[in-house]
């Protein structure tokens, strides 16, 4: 009995400490940068903070992590530039854990923070777009690296830009090249059942069967089993000469793996969530002859870009993503825009709608790989789809080609 | 449409088979678990996703060693089966220990919950693990018993198409038909068996015939969870790729299987497992050509549940349940 009470009382201890340790911590964090506000005031620059919401813990943390490094390598880059105007960067992230409750939860926060003059983020559509909907609320600017879904600029919010591709472009680039390029006639479609998966199934359905081809089946599958061997015994008996698959590279890989096994050595095609080491990673050997479309072009294709790909993986020792070039030119469109703001105000502070104007308006910024230029909803309008192939297990795959639209 | 259905029914079969001995093995742990405490152990499907992580870790490790090329895979294989079933068996018999005894008599809803919370923890203390040694919680282990055995259908009857299969689907039916005669023969022929039995039955009159309740109901947890945990491991072997999350729609397949074979009964338990697997694979290979394209494979587990509700209505005690059974 004794023991227990003691028990209780030493966890009631150490709660009360966990909360004062996060109370002190929260206030400490308050008080550095307002020291670091007050240092700013004697050498007289103002803060000028760029925040970052990105998924850094989760299923795609390796996406939102090359995203943040590919972003703060350009801050680090502008830095000295900024600080002759008169200003000092600062790039903030936040963790929106894949998660809308938490992005929207960040948002807020982000809101309040005076400071913070443009958003780079969100990496996933379901996470920007209930996000999105704050940053307008405040006139901030949001520009996405890597949402696809095409609400997130259909909305017409004035402030919401990015500078990929749309999911409605990846299904007819697809659809084309296999019916042009490889041949296909009779076409296998699996989706799975995701907003994104059935999207991007859908749209390649609709494009091949206007280009003449013929679609076999539109199969669903769910998502987190591990089993698929009925719909590849389905594929067998119908004998398709190409699969596309509409969804994640866990399912696809997967397919894949099981597919082969069985003797199924016909294209297998998919979308942008395909390009990930991950598919490598699970099909092995079996992603032989696997085509994928992606948003994300290849940093080998250009001299900036080889250029961009030296210097990140000097500065951080780690190997570039899919996405890290994008984090990295997005952050050059903000900067870019910011800078723009601060040279239209005589050197003062530009508000966050100036910056959100001045964002919209980027024309032709050619960055280490994109080139951007925005549309009145807030597209790209030189966003490309690319296309990857994989000979041999080995990711990421070999351009073949890009579409733009 | 009834001719393309027949012809791919030997593939059909031999992948549900695989699937339905999965299903089998982990159901035998509910069954077991319920018979003797009345309790739906609901951690146990994560039992069997640990017994997926630690045996797939096993074989990363032994395969990086020089000397595992020198040993036939199936001895790595079945030194791997036995390591993680001892494991995951001492790993069931703590939670048995530290979520359940000291709620054994509290009111049913309690431990159920307690187990819930389990299978939640488990979860994320394998993806925490798994994040930090492999850096993504999707793993993939090594490939083995990748050769292809063609089966001749076409030559019993040329209806039937031929149909094929990886070594590790023969592996792993032979193996789970070996765990599932075993413990058969476990509870029925040792004296152990036999107290788990007597326990199953009455447990107040059991402690009286001086058998000792505590440690029966520890072993049932063990020889459980190290079934399941071996099934985890047979799993990772046939599908390559595993995540933390696979314990839940499997345990709960493997749940119902048990409740379709009557929950309780061992035999019932692997009855309905068998059947579920194949039940899957039929709809999923055949429900588009039978409906006409109205319902997709993603569908397959409303068809195969629903055929379930049905036998529940008709046969509540299970297809291999007597109204009132001795369990275990």
């Amino acid at each position: 009995m004794r023991l227990k009470k003691s028990f209780s009382l030493l966890s009631a201890g150490l709660l009360s400490m966990g909360i004062l340790a996060a109370c002190s911590s929260d206030s400490s964090g308050t008080s550095s940068s307002g020291g670091s506000n007050g240092s700013g005031a004697t050498e007289d620059t103002k803060v000028i903070k760029i925040a970052g919401q990105l998924p850094l813990s989760g299923g795609v943390s390796v996406t939102g992590e090359s995203l943040r490094l590919g972003a703060q390598l350009k801050l680090d880059e502008e830095i000295e530039k900024f600080k002759e105007l008169g200003y000092t960067l600062q790039f903030e992230t936040y963790d929106d854990q894949s998660d809308p409750k938490k992005g929207v939860s960040n948002a807020n926060i982000i809101g309040a923070d005076e400071s913070i003059l443009a958003i780079v983020g969100h990496y996933n559509s379901g996470v920007a777009i209930p996000s999105s909907e704050v940053y307008d609320k405040y006139n901030l600017a949001m520009l996405t690296p890597g949402a696809t879904a095409t609400d997130v600029t259909d909305r017409g919010l004035k402030t919401v830009n990015r500078i990929v591709g749309r999911d409605d472009a990846q299904g007819p680039a697809a659809a084309k090249y296999a019916i042009e390029t490889l041949g296909a006639k009779k076409i296998f479609i699996i989706q799975d059942k995701t907003a994104f998966g059935t999207g991007v199934a859908e749209a390649f359905k609709g494009a091949a069967e206007q280009l003449g081809a013929e679609i076999l089946a539109f199969e669903g599958i769910t998502v987190g089993e591990k089993d698929f061997n009925g719909v590849i015994n389905q594929v067998l008996s119908k004998k398709p000469d190409l699969i596309y698959f509409g969804g994640l590279y866990s399912e696809a890989g997967i397919i894949l793996k099981q597919a082969r096994e069985k003797g199924i050595t016909i294209p297998f095609m998919g979308a942008d969530a395909l390009d990930s080491s991950g598919l490598v990673d699970i099909a092995g050997d079996a992603v032989v002859n696997t085509f994928i479309t992606s948003v994300a072009g290849s940093t080998a294709s250009s001299e900036s870009g080889l250029k961009f790909v030296e210097k990140y993986e000097s500065t951080y020792n780690k190997k570039v993503e899919a996405f890290s070039v994008y984090g990295y030119d997005t952050m050059g469109v903000i900067l870019n825009a910011v800078e723009q703001a601060i040279e239209e105000n005589d050197g003062g502070l530009p508000t966050r709608e100036q910056v959100a104007e001045k964002i919209r308006a980027t024309k032709d910024y050619q960055g280490a790989l994109a080139n951007v230029t925005f549309d009145e909803k807030g597209d790209n309008v030189n966003a490309k789809i690319y296309l990857f192939k994989f000979d041999e297990p080995v990711y990421p795959g070999v351009l073949e080609g890009e579409v733009s639209f | 449409m009834f001719l393309e259905m027949v012809q791919s029914l030997p593939q059909v079969l031999i992948d549900g088979l695989t699937l339905g001995a999965v299903y089998a093995v982990v159901a035998l742990g509910y069954t077991m678990v319920y018979g003797i405490l009345q309790l739906i152990n609901f951690a146990h499907g994560e039992i069997f996703m640990s017994g997926a992580f630690i045996g797939t870790a096993l074989f990363i490790l032994i395969m990086g060693m020089s000397w595992a090329s020198a040993i036939p895979q199936i001895i790595v294989l079945i030194l791997v089966l036995v390591v993680t079933a001892c494991i995951t068996g001492v790993l069931g018999m703590g939670i048995e220990r530290v979520a359940y005894r000291p709620l054994r008599s509290a009111p049913r809803l309690i431990p159920l919950i307690t187990a819930i919370g389990i299978s939640f923890v488990l979860q994320d203390v394998v993806r925490f693990i798994a994040e930090l040694s492999y850096g993504n919680y999707i793993v993939t282990g090594p490939s083995m018993f990748r050769d292809q055995i063609t089966f001749k259908a076409s030559s019993i009857s040329s209806v039937f198409n031929d149909a094929s299969f990886k070594t590790s689907f023969l592996i792993v039916l032979v193996i789970a038909v070996i765990l599932m005669l075993s413990l058969d023969y476990f509870v029925n022929k040792t004296k152990w068996g036999t107290a788990m039995r007597a326990v199953a039955l009455d447990r107040d009159t059991a402690a009286l015939m001086s058998i000792n309740v505590n440690k029966v109901i520890s072993i049932t947890f063990f020889i459980g969870s190290a079934l399941g945990g071996a099934t985890g491991v047979l799993f990772a072997v046939q599908y390559g790729t595993i995540d933390p999350f696979i314990g839940f729609i499997l345990g709960m397949k493997a749940f119902i299987a048990a409740v379709l074979g009557g929950i309780g009964n061992i035999r019932g338990a692997m009855f309905g497992g068998l059947l579920l697997g194949v039940l899957e694979m039929f709809a999923s290979s055949n429900l588009s050509l039978l409906t006409g394209g109205v319902f997709g494979a993603e569908y397959k587990d409303v068809f195969a549940f629903s055929i379930l509700i049905l036998v529940l209505i008709f046969k509540p005690e299970g297809l291999l349940g007597k109204p009132v059974a001795e369990k275990v």
